[in-house]
């Protein structure tokens, strides 16, 4: 049974690719009704991205797609078509949140700003996500999150102080964006609830991105520092970084912070001589001779699988973890204790575990129940039955092209 | 100093009392700037996050900590030691007033005190507590000690970042904490509209390390669709023929991000950087003729990805990090500034849309600039209500004109260490 959270709450999402769909995401396994609509003209991105099942292309084999689409239906729908945006009014008029994450300004060209669909449905909650923002000069500057990634600072912060920066895997300020679009879109459901009023939220990508670096904005402020990688240094622990393990490309992290901490690493070592060196004795010693003390660490961990060195060292109270794979992500045990992953069963990709978000509401749990949806799977139910249109419409819209 | 008009903001009404360290600031935070009332509880002398640096002046003091100040804007602040008999009391009689507590302690420390979940909801039956551990409530791992490079690591983000021949890394600026803290936020609002709608309140349970393979977008995907684990590539990206793409760029004055792309990506956006390598005279003959809409990342050979790479070397060599931005809108090419935060800060758009906020510190006799609103609500603005609190800064307001403590009581709560 789906989760009661979001009961009755109605989703039209017109957003693609991961920001928008994720943060839907969340209300659909809270129970909201999220209807995507796609189009077979211009594919969502991500079902022509991979991972795909067995490493077969396919519209419906998307993993990528899959994972931030559950729960939810798919409709097709031609907005070139004036009847397809005709139909997207009708969705509007269902719906109590609409989301999109096109290009500022595209919506409005179809007849579908926040200005039209207040017209339509007076208290909608409407949610534009996009890079830059809807406003200012660059607001239509193409890219990806990975770019953004690149714009917000982050880049320059990952890697090793003698080395170009590394990227962060993945479109990084993607995936930090829809928590906090979810926790913004929820307040103005309550806000809503409580007043009779919609609203219109504008979502830049960039300005969720920055809080996760607010502090190093304020230092460049208030003391004109600019940051710069580190590699793994941490300003007060030591050790502190991931450490090479028995294996091809086996790490463990290690975080030494306190005192106490140091006592029960060199213990678990074995106390060996140079943990009792005075380059190492107090914290400001390790400091100095940090890169020593890297190497003799990992002249240890070597010699140890990534979970031997986690367990020893957490046995004994030091911060410590496998350095994972997805593989392990996978296998991981407390992740299987809180069932992080539910199998669901796709009709083209079969059954495969599928991810949660990362919180147990003990009244209200989320619960995924449905396996993304085909593209178009539910044109159908949602036009005939969600929507109300009667079947002789639906069929003619159906050879007008305007489900296309 | 209460100056918040109660109905705009979107959470306004609600009340937040806020236990938690840097492993979950940032989620009151994110409550606070939506317009709830977010108490800062923290022991009597102030809390240890405050320690963490940077510092205003690079002056190490707890009252002055960058780190503190950005992510407890617009909470209030109160001192109060929850372990003494006086302090419970104190505590439970803020929580009949509260909507939600969220706290950070190791798992069954609140429990212990005889704060855990029963108890609060003894005290308030809608209460919300929020609880955010290293890996959660329950489970094998939930007594493990988590450090922010820890849970990056078992959450399989490192593993994807970092040069091939050196440690997989961590963002410099940690980010693990800063995740579990955000989705604390989103799982908190969940539960609020879940006690808005049924006037029941529940015991939310966030594992920062449950929160971190999302962060991978589809890196950890790759594992249940083709038993593959993606690694890192440092600089390179590797597209899915197995050509190595160059991501990270060196140009005049810094570093760029630029990859190729395939399909229909490419065709949307390749020609315009042909054209702008075309009229700087770099582009090569063999780029010109390529048909973008054609190149195809599941089939292309190292020999077709390198096509640019001689090309855009000589061009970056000449042009700056600023120039190239101009010009990447200019052609709708997808080559990028690698901006340091400074770079960042000076960004004409995030100026143009009033992004940067300033607040008074009184204290420090300084006006600092801080990053603003995460979003733009028409009917519900976020705001920068307040800086972040001094230690026990709202004591008086709360315990005095709220909880009605005569002065003397309030006194000697201080000199018992209560408050």
């Amino acid at each position: 049974m789906a989760s009661e959270v979001f009961k009755g709450i109605k989703v039209a999402d017109f957003a693609w690719v991961s920001v928008g769909p994720r943060t839907s995401e969340y209300l659909a396994e809270y129970g909201a009704t999220v209807v995507r609509i796609e189009s077979r003209r211009h594919y969502d991105p991500l079902r022509t991205t991979g991972p795909y099942r067995d490493n077969k292309p396919g519209v419906n084999l998307s993993g990528f797609y899959a994972r931030y689409n559950l729960n939810k239906y798919s409709v097709t729908l031609n907005l070139a078509h004036p009847k397809g945006v005709e139909v997207a009014r009708l969705l509007v008029k269902w719906a109590d949140i609409v989301t999109d994450s096109f290009s500022p300004g595209v919506m409005r060209r179809w007849g579908l700003s926040y200005e039209d669909l207040v017209k339509i449905k007076p208290d909608i909650i409407m949610m534009s996500a996009s890079l830059l923002g809807q406003t200012g000069p660059s607001a239509g500057v193409a890219g990806f999150g990975l770019q953004l990634t690149s714009i917000a600072g982050f880049h320059h912060l990952v890697g090793w102080p003698d080395r170009a920066p590394v990227t962060i895997y993945g479109a990084y300020t993607d995936a930090l964006a829809p928590r906090l679009q979810l926790a913004a879109l929820v307040a103005a459901l309550i806000y809503r609830r409580k007043t009779g009023k919609g609203q219109y939220l504008d979502v830049s990508q960039l300005e969720c991105a920055l809080q996760f670096l607010a502090p190093v904005f304020l230092d460049y402020v208030a003391n004109g520092r600019v940051w710069n990688r580190m590699g793994n240094r941490c300003p007060y622990a030591a050790p502190h970084g991931a450490f090479r393990c028995q294996g091809e490309d086996k790490w463990c992290t290690i975080a030494v912070f306190t005192d106490q901490q140091w006592g029960a690493f060199a213990k678990v070592l074995g106390n060996p001589k140079w943990t009792n060196s005075p380059k190492f004795a107090t914290f400001l010693d390790r400091k100095k001779n940090e890169d020593e003390l890297e190497r003799l660490v990992e002249e240890w961990t070597k010699d140890f699988t990534p979970e031997e060195v986690m367990k020893l060292m957490q046995a004994v109270g030091v911060p410590a973890g496998i350095v994972a794979t997805a593989e392990d992500v996978y296998k991981d045990p407390q992740l299987e204790h809180r069932q992080h992953f539910t199998t669901l069963s796709h009709p083209e990709m079969r059954a495969y575990p599928h991810e949660r978000s990362a919180a147990i509401l003990s009244k209200s749990p989320g619960k995924f129940i449905r396996p993304a949806p085909c593209l178009g799977e539910h044109n159908y139910y949602v036009y005939t039955e969600l929507l109300g249109m009667p079947e002789e419409e639906f069929i003619q819209l159906l050879n007008e092209q305007v489900f296309d | 100093m209460d100056d918040r008009p109660k109905i705009e903001s979107a959470l306004g009404g609600y009340r937040i009392l806020d236990l938690t360290d840097e492993k979950g600031l940032f989620c009151g935070k994110i409550l606070g700037d939506l317009g709830a009332d977010v108490i800062k509880i923290e022991k009597p002398g102030g809390d240890p996050a405050r320690n963490i640096g940077p510092f205003y002046a690079d002056t190490p003091d707890s009252q002055k900590s960058l780190f503190w100040f950005a992510y407890n804007m617009n909470k209030r602040g109160l001192t109060l030691d929850i372990e003494t008999s006086d302090g419970k009391e104190l505590f439970k009689r803020l929580v009949k007033t509260a909507d939600c507590v969220v706290e950070s302690f190791h798992p069954g420390y609140l429990d212990s005190l005889k704060l855990g979940y029963e108890m609060l909801r003894r005290v308030n039956q809608r209460i919300i507590l929020t609880s955010i551990s290293p890996f959660g409530q329950t489970g094998p791992y939930k007594n493990y000690k988590g450090a922010d490079i820890v849970l990056w690591g078992i959450g399989g983000m490192m593993y994807l970042c970092g040069d091939t021949d050196r440690p997989p890394v961590q963002v410099s600026f940690p980010q693990a904490y800063l995740t579990g803290a955000a989705e604390a936020a989103a799982a908190t609002m969940i539960a609020m509209y879940y006690q808005e709608t049924t006037g029941k309140g529940q015991h939310v349970d966030v594992s920062i390390h449950a929160s971190i393979p999302w962060l991978t977008m589809e890196g950890v995907e790759f594992w249940p669709m083709m038993q593959v684990n993606v690694k890192r590539k440092g600089v390179f990206r590797e597209s899915q023929s197995g050509a190595q793409e160059l991501q990270i760029w060196r140009c005049k004055d810094g570093y760029v991000h630029f990859s190729i792309y395939g399909g229909v990506v490419a065709a949307s956006f390749m020609p315009g950087l042909v054209k702008w390598l075309d009229e700087d005279g770099v582009a090569t003959e063999t780029l010109r003729d390529i048909s973008w809409g054609d190149f195809d990342l599941h089939r292309v050979s190292q020999e077709a990805c390198d096509v640019v790479v001689q090309p855009m070397e000589t061009f970056l060599k000449k042009h700056t990090k600023a120039e190239i931005y101009e010009g990447t809108k200019k052609y709708r090419a997808l080559v990028y500034p690698v901006n340091t935060v400074a770079d960042t800060f000076e960004d004409p758009q995030l100026k143009a849309r009033g992004f940067w906020g300033k607040l008074e510190h009184t204290e420090l006799g300084a006006t600092l600039t801080y990053p603003g609103a995460f979003a733009k609500l028409s009917e519900t603005p976020i705001k920068m209500w307040r800086h972040a609190p001094r230690i026990g800064e709202h004591n008086e307001e709360v315990y005095f004109k709220e909880l009605g403590l005569s002065r003397e009581e309030l006194l000697q709560l201080e000199q018992r260490g209560v408050i």
